[in-house]
C-alpha cells in the first residue's frame, strides 16, 4: 500500500511526539517518508533531538554556587 | 549494630524526621535540591527568586511532612510544593513583566511553525563544557513564556514523563504535549543558528536559511 504523503506543517505539528516515539505506526511511517525527501523538516527533527540531548545532560542546569550551603544555613536557623 | 543513618532508605528517613529527628531532614532532601530548584526556576524564570522559593518549599515540606502519604513519589510531592510556592510568588510579584498583561499563562493561539532551518549538526560532547553554549541555552529557556518553560523544564530537563509533568503542574496530558511542542520548536529556533558557526567562530552573525 502506498504511503500517503503529508505536508511540512503536518510534520511540524507532530515533531515533538515523533521524537518521543509517541505517534502511531502509520503516522510514524508517513513522517519518516517525508523526512527522507525534506531537508528542512529533517533539520528541525535533528535539532529537536539535539536540544533534548543537550538539556537532558545534567550539566545543562546547575544549582547556583553555594546553594546547598545557604539551604543548610536556612534550615539550621529554623531548627531543622 | 544499628544501621548507619547514611544508608537509611527514604521511607525510614521520612519516618524518623516525623518522629522528631529533625537533623535528618537535610539528608532526606539532599538528592532533590536540583529538582526543586529547577521547578521553582521553571515557574519564575530567575535564579535569585528560584533559590529563595526552593528554600521556602523545603521549609514547607518539613512542616507538612506528616501529610505525605506516599501515594506519589516523594520527589513528585516536593516538586508540587515548589511549583505551588513559585506560583504564589509570581502572583504576589507585581513587578513581573507578564503579570499586568496575561500573567504569562495565556496559550498563544494557533500553531507555532519553525522559522529557521539551519542544520544543527551533531553535538560534540565537549560542546557542553563550553560556557557560551550553556549560557545561550539558559538565556533561551529563560525567554520562554512561563507556561511553556514549566512544561519544558519538567519534561526535558528533569526527565519526567508526560503523566508526571501533568501531575506536578496540575494540567492535562494533551496540554503538556501541545505546550512541549511549542517550547521545543521555539528553543530549537533560538539555538540552531548557534550551530551554524556563530558559537564556534565567535561571529556575531550567522547564516540563516529561510526557504519559505
Amino acid at each position: 500500500m502506498p504511503i500517503i504523503e503529508i505536508s511540512c506543517e503536518d510534520v511540524w505539528r507532530e515533531i515533538s511526539n515523533y521524537v518521543d516515539g509517541d505517534v502511531d505506526p502509520v503516522l510514524r511511517e508517513r513522517i519518516a517518508a517525508h523526512l527522507k525527501s525534506c531537508a528542512h523538516c529533517s533539520a528541525v527533527v535533528d535539532g529537536t533531538h539535539n536540544l533534548i540531548r543537550l538539556v537532558g545532560d545534567g550539566r545543562s542546569f546547575d544549582l547556583p554556587n553555594g546553594f546547598s550551603e545557604r539551604l543548610k544555613q536556612r534550615l539550621a536557623k529554623t531548627g531543622r | 549494630m544499628p544501621t548507619p543513618v547514611q544508608s537509611l532508605p527514604e521511607s525510614e528517613l521520612i519516618q524518623r524526621v516525623r518522629d522528631g529527628q529533625a537533623e535528618l531532614f537535610y539528608q532526606l532532601i539532599e538528592p532533590y535540591q536540583r529538582s526543586v530548584y529547577a521547578a521553582a526556576y521553571a515557574v519564575l524564570g530567575n535564579e535569585a527568586d528560584a533559590e529563595d522559593v526552593a528554600q521556602e518549599a523545603f521549609l514547607k515540606a518539613y512542616s507538612r511532612l506528616h501529610q505525605f502519604r506516599g501515594e506519589s513519589k516523594f520527589s513528585t510531592w516536593l516538586i508540587q510544593i515548589a511549583v505551588n510556592e513559585a506560583r504564589m510568588r509570581r502572583r504576589k510579584d507585581r513587578k513581573n513583566l507578564y503579570e499586568s498583561i496575561d500573567d504569562g499563562y495565556l496559550d498563544d493561539s494557533g500553531d507555532y511553525f519553525p522559522c529557521d532551518f539551519a542544520d544543527w549538526r551533531e553535538i560534540p560532547s565537549e560542546a557542553l563544557d563550553r560556557r557560551q553554549l550553556r549560557e545561550a541555552l539558559s538565556r533561551a529557556i529563560g525567554s520562554l513564556k512561563p507556561l511553556y518553560r514549566e512544561v519544558f523544564i519538567m519534561r526535558d530537563v528533569q526527565g519526567m514523563n508526560v503523566r508526571e509533568t501533568a501531575e506536578v503542574l496540575g494540567i492535562n496530558q494533551p496540554l503538556v504535549r501541545t505546550r512541549l511542542l511549542r517550547a521545543r520548536l521555539q528553543l530549537r529556533d533560538a539555538l540552531a543558528p548557534g550551530y551554524d558557526g556563530a558559537w564556534s567562530t565567535g561571529s556575531p552573525s550567522y547564516k540563516k536559511v529561510r526557504p519559505f
